[in-house]
């Protein structure tokens, strides 16, 4: 009895070592998957906003996502005038109206394909459907598409740096 | 110690040291098998020979390969496919291997469905192949990322993005897979080593613990008949070969199993040299470029039927609907209610049950196949929905069921 109450001890004891090492060898194999602090440092993105031509829908690169960017033309304005949830996704540099999204269906993140004649944007994978605010008009996405942090300076967009805008944005729900 | 003696010959040496025999007879000679079955019983060797094929050809592969995302397209493509001697056969039989696999695993696991092999005490037979079935898709899809073309690329990003979780937004666990934004360096390397590593390791790990299922209740039999193996390999060890219901393993059931696998490589073969086609997707032979995504994305023939479950619906309900698909196999012994262990054409209800799913699989296939329009997205979402029902009356149709 005596040793058997001695091997119950020794087999806790070594139970309690190697939890402590099971669950400090997880945390290092979790934070090894982590992304690395040279890719999350991944810079900032500053778009000259005056080259863009309406109606165009021009593809940019931020942390190696596509960014859409659309200047609206007075006709799309009018269109969305009224619209609550689309004025709200309007970003206003100047006198110009511009969509500037990250192009990634919220679905799955397949980049949908602008469709110049209708417009709006229609991703392939799974059908779905954007108008050229960037909020669906035939699911699956779950939602608009997402708008990166932005900061507006003078005729430049700085993309990863959060402004008051994008923060009023986020504030309201309308983006992530 | 154990007493040794003078060896008599080296099977003695070996004999005294490794029990040879004793082995030979546990594993093969006297590991009995039911005299009443058919070819379709020979698809489990079909898989060891085709996983075999996969191994060695994936080793000739790797001495080349190089898992960076500047060099991994050319070292397959130009390196192993122009510049090593017979590169291009490695490459074929691994990639026609990998597609042919999942045709082998589906004829095996619905022939365990048609003669209820996966009943009275064979659930761990079952539960453990779809376990591999499961490893076997990880392997898949992790070998497919390393050609980095553009389909390898945009099947990373829509998968990945599944465990985002539909609403609950988990990007930080996709970036976590990723180990980045975007499928990129981190992304390769991990699904690198997942592919040659640790899945490999898996999928052997698995297929010991499916054999090692085999040995107490036995390999199934055309009627679903309930044999006293004891009494049987009695009778045939006694003299009586044409009255036992059960034969050796080896040379016995083997010579059959090995005709099948030999009739299975001609036609393995024919498609490795001259119809390779099928398991190369045009798309991929594109590089990966993360600002252009594919016209249609679109799995491999052997996931489609999954992936249709996932493509009419709201993202939330879509992500249930394919993790429902993706996991209710795993729970086909303890959904079907029925005492009855024979074949589906004796059973009533579950005989329609069963034709009906492998029509609805099939149609998923063929509807995930095409792009996600019109008339397609309709009857994609009518099977699903089916697909769905289905699984959801097997409890009740087979508690109906009448006793045999």
């Amino acid at each position: 009895m005596k040793s058997n109450s001695r091997r119950g001890f020794m087999g806790k004891a070594f139970g309690a070592v190697a939890a402590v090492g099971a669950v400090g060898s997880l945390v290092a194999m979790k934070k090894s998957w982590d992304p690395l602090p040279s890719v999350k440092a991944a810079g900032f993105t500053t778009l000259d906003m005056s080259i863009y031509e309406e109606g165009l829908m021009v593809t940019e690169k931020w942390r190696g996502k596509p960014i859409f960017v659309l200047k609206k033309s007075a006709a799309v304005m009018e269109k969305e005038k009224g619209n609550a949830a689309a004025e709200a996704r309007n970003i206003k540099i100047g006198n110009d109206n511009f969509m500037v999204a990250i192009g990634l269906c919220t679905h799955l993140g397949c980049i949908p394909a602008f469709r110049e004649a209708e417009g709006d944007f229609l991703c392939a994978c799974h059908g779905g459907q954007f108008d050229a605010s960037g909020l669906v008009t035939k699911v699956p996405p779950p939602r608009g598409f997402d708008i990166p942090p932005f900061k507006i300076e003078g005729n430049t967009l700085v993309l990863g740096e959060v402004g008051p805008e994008w923060q009023t944005m986020k504030d309201n729900g309308v983006t992530l | 110690m154990a007493h040794f003696t003078k060896a008599t010959s080296v099977k003695d040496w070996l004999n005294q040291r490794l029990a040879i025999e004793k082995v030979e007879k546990v594993m093969a000679s006297e590991y009995w098998i039911p005299k009443n079955i058919n070819f379709l019983w020979a698809m489990g060797m079909v898989l060891v020979i085709t996983f075999a094929l996969l191994v060695v050809s994936g080793i000739f592969l790797l001495m080349y390969y190089v898992p960076t995302v500047d060099e991994a397209f050319n070292s397959v493509n130009y390196t192993i496919m122009r510049e090593v001697d017979f590169g291009w056969l490695w490459r074929h039989v691994h990639g026609v291997a990998a597609s042919v696999v999942f045709l082998v695993i589906y004829i095996h696991m619905f022939t365990g469905i048609y003669y209820g092999s996966y009943k009275k005490g064979r659930e761990m037979i079952w539960i453990s192949g779809m376990l591999l079935f499961i490893a076997f898709s990880t392997e898949a899809f992790s070998g497919y990322m390393l050609p980095w073309g553009q389909m390898s690329y945009w099947a990373g990003m829509v998968i990945t993005n599944l465990f985002s979780g539909g609403s609950l937004h988990a990007d930080g666990l996709v970036e976590w897979i990723r180990g980045d934004y975007v499928p990129a360096q981190a992304f390769l390397g991990r699904f690198f080593m997942l592919h040659v590593l640790l899945v490999p390791l898996a999928i052997m790990g698995l297929i010991g613990l499916h054999f090692a299922a085999l040995r107490i209740p036995h390999v199934n039999n055309q009627d679903g008949e309930e044999i006293d193996f004891d009494a049987e390999s009695k009778k045939y060890l006694d003299g009586d070969k044409v009255g036992s219901k059960v034969m050796r393993f080896a040379n016995d059931f083997m010579s059959k199993d090995m005709m099948v696998v030999g009739i299975f490589l001609i036609f393995f073969f024919y498609l490795t040299f001259y119809n390779y086609g099928f398991a190369m997707d045009p798309v991929n032979f594109d590089p990966a470029d993360g600002l252009k995504t594919p016209a249609h994305i679109y799995p491999e023939w052997y996931f489609l039927w999954s992936y249709e479950i996932l493509r009419p619906f709201n993202i939330d309900l879509g992500l249930a609907l394919f993790g429902f698909a993706q996991v209710i196999f795993v729970f086909l012994p303890f959904l079907d209610r029925s005492p009855n262990s024979v074949p589906a054409s004796r059973r009533g209800a579950f005989k329609y049950w069963f034709w009906g799913m492998l029509i609805v699989m099939i149609v998923l296939t063929a509807m995930g196949k095409l792009p996600p329009e019109g008339i397609y997205s309709t009857i994609g979402l009518y099977a699903a929905i089916i697909f769905i029902a289905m699984w959801v009356a097997l409890p009740i149709i087979t508690s109906l069921e009448k006793k045999l």
